[in-house]
């Protein structure tokens, strides 16, 4: 009548002995383990805490912490402002608001870079998504695993913010100067 | 009760002649003629033929609605066609079936010599073979050659993601690039109109651009300069590309070199969510895609509807949305006398005012901007009260393309629910010498600033009610007593009968503004509180009760108008 119940099976949990019932030995080996550290520490000079925050872990190489974004060497804003980042996001935590029709006359040939670019850390999840799809190699997950604030709007960062935290990238990819100086060569090319 | 007259309920077309022919060796018979972009009938082409096999050949200036050019080689199948001996009879196979050639380049028998599916017209017999490795290799060098000085922007292209480059490379291209010299560099930005902006390096040479400007907009403005790999489309000198049509280039342009002024940089596509609904701004009614995102309206764009608009659409309607999101948009309900400001409340009051009003007290102005079910509840409503109605008329320039010289996009809307007679207006004198001799105390206005149009401010000051909905704020909704928010047609459902009588309905693409709610909601209620309370749920139901108490309407069903609409009887 009832099959979910009829393929239903019924685990036995295992009788306790008398001796794990009484809870001292397992507590005991616990303690060992904290008198072992205590004795190392003490007497052998072996930290194996860190008096964190004024103390910080290296993070090993490849670490996901938090994205921000680059600078290329000429000090131009490596992001063209192309959303993908945005698109593929798990938790939604980029917006990016394209810096429309007008043309800025004091970016030379940048054809394109965003207004406004934000990323609410509390949204993140360091997956490192935005950094995988990015075609400019303009976001990169950096060391920072300890982001704090007193409020939320403090948590999200704001374009200045992540240019400023993410600092230089010495990537061979520099799109603006290569178009630049394609287009040049090409002006000042003069059939023999 | 009489059955509408829709396009598709016209009489069967005498048999057409066809063509027998094999695609990918399946046997098909095609009509021997279809029609051009003009609606002329021409010889079948392989590309029409295979479409109607269910393969779509890929193509950049092939347009349906533009005259064939056949210069981007994307087209290109290979095809066979029967042999013929010396004596001009089919050469047979051993099974008597006819033997095919198929067609080689002269000096090389072995390659296969494609033609342009979109130019070359199919015979009888003839073998097309569009999934063959030959065609798949030329496609691929085609590709290549397109490829050869493109820009690669798609990261900061408005085309990318809706780009045919992208989307053949995808399908039919190779995946890495042999090219290692300097690409050629071309005109950036180029300012080619008020509109427009172009970039010459992403163009494919297509065509399409100068074609629809020289041939459906009739104003010859494009043109291609200079030779070679420096070919670029370039306006004629000293001209701006400037007509009322040049932003259907955007849509043609298959790749990112044309790009809308007003869209340039503002959303990736991909973002937006687009709604079928039309364009509201004259009476032909051409229906549109709106693309909003996360409420914001972005840009109009022309949905093929032959029956009305074809694929285009003005530059004048396409960008006439930026007014519904206005900042100063009326966005609370209030009532000056008590100073209410729910709907409930609002309400109430109205309908209070409405309930003691004597009959032959109450005027009304509508306009011709409202959708059909509510200019039917509307008249209801008059009807309830004695109400005189009227609309206003809105006569503009009109041309031979799209553009109709009547600025409402529901004048025959107004007509058919009764609100007004075939001349709209000629009840305003009546209204405004009602008022100044004191026998209209109320006056109910939907949609129009009448202090514009013969109900001056002086006029309205000496009502004693005056109910306004509107959208954006002007003389009227400021001297109203009782002002209820409405919405944008692109706020709300609903139909418009277009010029021509094509009942077409639409969608919403975008929530209004605070309290503003589409006005069919509220004047349910209203006629609710005066006791008629009406038996529809929803927009779709006060559709249909509406065809059916309205003779023009009559067999209608909202589920049954489709995409396209549908013609009425005017
Ligand atoms: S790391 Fe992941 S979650 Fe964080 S911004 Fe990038 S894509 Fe979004
Ligand atoms: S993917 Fe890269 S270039 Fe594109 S918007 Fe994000 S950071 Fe900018
Ligand atoms: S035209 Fe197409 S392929 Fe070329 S850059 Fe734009 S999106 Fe990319
Ligand atoms: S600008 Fe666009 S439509 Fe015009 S020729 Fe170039 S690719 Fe074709
Ligand atoms: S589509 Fe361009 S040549 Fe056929």
């Amino acid at each position: 009548m009832n099959n979910a119940r009829n393929n239903l099976t019924t685990v036995k949990r295992t009788e306790l002995t008398f001796l794990e019932k009484l809870y001292v030995p397992t507590l005991w080996s616990g303690l060992k383990v904290t008198f072992r550290h205590f004795w190392n520490t003490l007497f052998r000079g072996k930290v194996v805490t860190m008096e964190y925050p004024e103390q910080k872990w290296t993070v090993p190489e490849g670490y996901r912490g938090a994205p921000y974004l680059v600078k290329d060497t000429e000090d131009r804003t490596k992001c063209v402002s192309c959303q993908l980042c945005e698109f593929v996001c798990p938790p939604k935590a980029i917006r990016i608001t394209p810096p429309g029709p007008a043309v800025d006359p004091t970016t030379g040939n940048v054809e394109k870079r965003p207004k406004e670019f934000e990323i609410n850390m509390l949204r993140c999840i360091f997956c490192g998504f935005c950094q995988e799809v990015c075609p400019e190699e303009a976001i990169f997950l950096q060391k920072d695993y300890s982001l704090t604030g007193v409020s939320r709007s403090e948590m999200i960062y704001d374009k200045e913010k992540l240019l400023a935290l993410g600092g230089v990238h010495r990537g061979p990819i520099m799109k603006w100067k290569q178009k630049a100086d394609e287009a040049r060569k090409q002006d000042a090319f003069k059939p023999e | 009760m009489s059955t509408p007259t829709t396009a598709e309920l016209k009489p069967a077309p005498p048999p057409v002649e066809t063509i027998r022919i094999k695609v990918d060796g399946r046997e098909l018979d095609v009509p021997k003629t279809m029609p051009d972009w003009q609606g002329k009938p021409q010889p079948t082409t392989m590309l029409q033929a295979c479409a109607m096999a269910g393969l779509e050949v890929p193509h950049y200036c092939y347009h349906p609605k533009l005259p064939i050019a056949g210069n981007c080689r994307m087209c290109l199948i290979e095809f066979g066609t029967p042999m013929m001996g010396p004596d001009r009879k089919p050469v047979l196979n051993e099974d008597g079936s006819p033997k095919i050639a198929r067609s080689v380049l002269p000096y090389e028998p072995d390659a296969a010599r494609g033609a342009i599916a979109c130019a070359t017209p199919i015979s009888p017999g003839m073998e097309l073979y569009p999934s063959s490795a030959a065609t798949k290799q030329m496609r691929e060098a085609v590709l290549e050659s397109l490829l050869i000085n493109h820009p690669l922007d798609c990261p900061i292209c408005d085309q990318a993601g809706e780009c045919k480059l992208q989307e053949y490379s995808v399908e039919h291209g190779q995946a890495t690039s042999r090219f290692v010299e300097t690409k050629v560099h071309k005109p950036k930005q180029v300012d080619l109109g008020p509109r427009i902006m172009l970039d010459d390096e992403r163009c494919v040479l297509c065509t399409r651009c100068i074609r629809f400007t020289r041939d459906v907009a009739g104003d010859d403005a494009l043109g291609i300069v200079n030779r070679g790999s420096y070919n670029s489309i370039a306006a004629y000198p000293g001209r701006q590309f400037d007509n009322n049509y040049s932003l259907n280039t955007v849509d043609l342009c298959p790749v990112g070199a044309l790009t809308s002024k007003d869209f340039r940089f503002q959303m990736r596509v991909w973002f937006l969510k687009e709604t079928k609904s039309l364009c509201a701004t004259c009476g032909t009614g051409c229906n549109i895609t709106a693309g909003a995102r996360e409420e914001k309206l972005l840009r109009f764009e022309p949905r093929q509807n032959d029956a009305v608009n074809g694929p285009w659409m003005c530059d004048h309607g396409r960008l006439n949305y930026k007014w519904v999101q206005r900042e100063d948009r009326l966005s609370t309900v209030i009532s000056t006398r008590t100073g209410s400001g729910t709907w409930t409340g609002v309400l109430a009051e109205v309908a209070e005012v409405l309930r003691n009003a004597p009959k032959g007290s109450v005027a009304m102005v509508l306009s011709a901007r409202q959708t059909n079910e509510e200019l039917y509840l509307l008249n209801k409503l008059a009807v309830l009260c004695g109400a005189i109605t009227d609309s206003i008329a809105r006569e503009g320039q009109g041309d031979a393309l799209l553009v109709s010289p009547d600025k409402n996009p529901n004048s025959n809307g107004v007509r058919l629910t009764g609100v007004a007679y075939t001349e709209m207006g000629i009840q305003i004198p009546k209204i405004a010498a009602g008022i100044r001799n004191g026998q209209i105390k109320t006056l109910v206005v939907f949609g129009e600033d009448v202090t514009r149009h013969g109900l001056e401010g002086d006029v309205l000051s000496r009502l004693d009610h005056l109910i306004v909905s509107d959208v954006l704020p002007n003389e009227t909704t400021q001297r109203a007593h009782f002002l209820l928010p409405g919405c944008a047609h692109i706020e709300k459902r609903g139909t418009f009968v277009n010029v021509k009588g094509r009942l077409q309905k639409f969608m919403k693409a975008v929530e209004p503004k605070g309290d503003a709610r589409p006005e069919w909601e509220f004047l349910g209620e209203l006629l609710q509180l005066l006791g008629r309370p009406e038996n529809f749920k929803s927009l779709e139901g006060l559709f249909n009760q509406m065809a059916k108490d309205t003779p023009a309407f009559a067999g209608l069903e909202w589920s049954r108008i489709g995409d396209l609409g549908v013609n009425v009887k005017l």
